[in-house]
């Protein structure tokens, strides 16, 4: 299949970021983890550093507990691909306030670029809509993501998804923190829960 | 409790079904996530029939371990319902509970350890313990329905005031001879 993406993923992310409001974000292992730290570090955010194929349930999660925010899991192709089942999980039980944006360059960025499923021609907004999601967008340009943006902030027309076809590309990494305690930590004390 | 779900269906009774859901209410558990057991099918009736409780239906185990992370750093305190064949699908995820020291309370129905008449539930339920606690996660069991409350609240207490990953093992004795209930 051929690739002739040319959204830069860092400015694709920092353009969905902008004026984030109450948004809280869980990003997936690898690049999309990068993007988000590298957009602005917010204690909204939770990185996820392994658990791959988890990030949106992760999200299914904290939208469940807080439907009074928007919830948003930031995560690339081969992430997603490994939890796939979980589109159809997060169909059924249809969070309001959730949206999964997926950071589609068809490869396997972290481990040398091997193509993906999506790459090979797996259509994953395809696979959205069958899997029971009824907003589904795909994004190829800056302007789909200044246009999608603001969907981000609502908490009543969800569980949405966006498929954003991003170039490949060496970026320099940016690295979040890694320790998962102090992540889940300052994400709740951020949410107002005491830290025990 | 006043707040627990009364359902009229003979299916729901005031058994160790009852006492596990009424524990879990009691410790303020406002997630339930599972892949269907028939050991577990009253409890999950039970939590569905339950406005307070967000209950989720997964198409794999570990999907239920990422829920539940997330419902805690949300607030919610999060149960997985599973059978003992789906703890290895979720042993990887089960790194996230431990990385982020998140508190995991799952109750297993066991099979292939008692009177078990399927050879391919076999390996994954003698493996069951193992798989768990070689991923650090706590395991107690329920071996007599009488049990239950003091089980369920002592894991929950585990899980929940103690930020550890427990799982309970429903004993296959204890539920019974796998009965063909295909009709409800």
């Amino acid at each position: 299949m051929a690739q002739n993406f040319t959204l830069d993923r860092r400015e694709a992310v920092k353009a969905l970021l902008v004026d984030r409001g109450d948004l809280l974000v869980v990003t997936g292992l690898g690049s999309s983890s990068y993007d988000v730290f590298d957009a602005g570090e917010h204690p909204g955010n939770f990185y996820l550093w392994g658990a791959m194929g988890g990030a949106a349930m992760v999200g299914l999660g904290i939208a469940l507990a807080r439907p009074e925010r928007p919830v948003a899991v930031i995560t690339g192709d081969g992430e997603q691909l490994m939890g796939i089942g979980s589109l159809l999980t997060i169909a059924a039980k249809k969070p309001a306030n959730l949206t999964i944006a997926i950071l589609d360059n068809g490869h396997f960025g972290e481990t040398g670029m091997q193509v993906s499923h999506s790459g090979l021609g797996a259509r994953l907004d395809v696979i959205a809509t069958g899997a029971g999601l009824r907003s589904v967008t795909e994004i190829t340009d800056i302007k789909g993501i200044t246009d999608f943006r603001r969907k981000l902030q609502r908490i009543d027309d969800g569980p949405r998804l966006a498929r954003i076809r991003i170039a490949t590309g060496h970026l320099e990494r940016a690295l979040p923190p890694r320790d998962g305690a102090f992540l889940k930590n300052r994400f709740r004390e951020n949410l107002g829960f005491p830290v025990s | 409790m006043d707040d627990v779900a009364i359902k009229d269906d003979a299916r729901v009774g005031h058994g160790w079904p009852f006492q596990i859901y009424k524990t879990l209410k009691e410790f303020g558990v406002a997630q339930v996530s599972y892949v269907p057991d028939a050991g577990h099918a009253e409890l999950i009736e039970l939590s569905h029939g339950d406005r307070a409780i967000q209950t989720t239906v997964l198409t794999t185990e570990e999907e239920g371990v990422a829920l539940s992370a997330g419902a805690w750093l949300g607030g919610d305190r999060a149960v997985l319902l599973m059978q003992s064949s789906g703890v290895g699908n979720c042993v990887n995820m089960f790194s996230l509970a431990a990385s982020c020291r998140l508190p995991f309370l799952t109750l297993v129905t066991m099979r292939g350890e008692w009177a078990e008449f399927n050879p391919w539930q076999i390996p994954m339920g003698k493996a069951t313990p193992q798989a768990l606690e070689i991923m650090g996660v706590t395991v107690l069991r329920l071996e007599r329905s009488e049990d239950a409350e003091e089980v369920i609240s002592a894991a929950a207490s585990l899980a929940f005031e103690s930020d550890q990953q427990v799982a309970v093992l429903i004993s296959q004795r204890m539920l019974g001879r796998k009965k063909w209930t295909e009709t409800r």
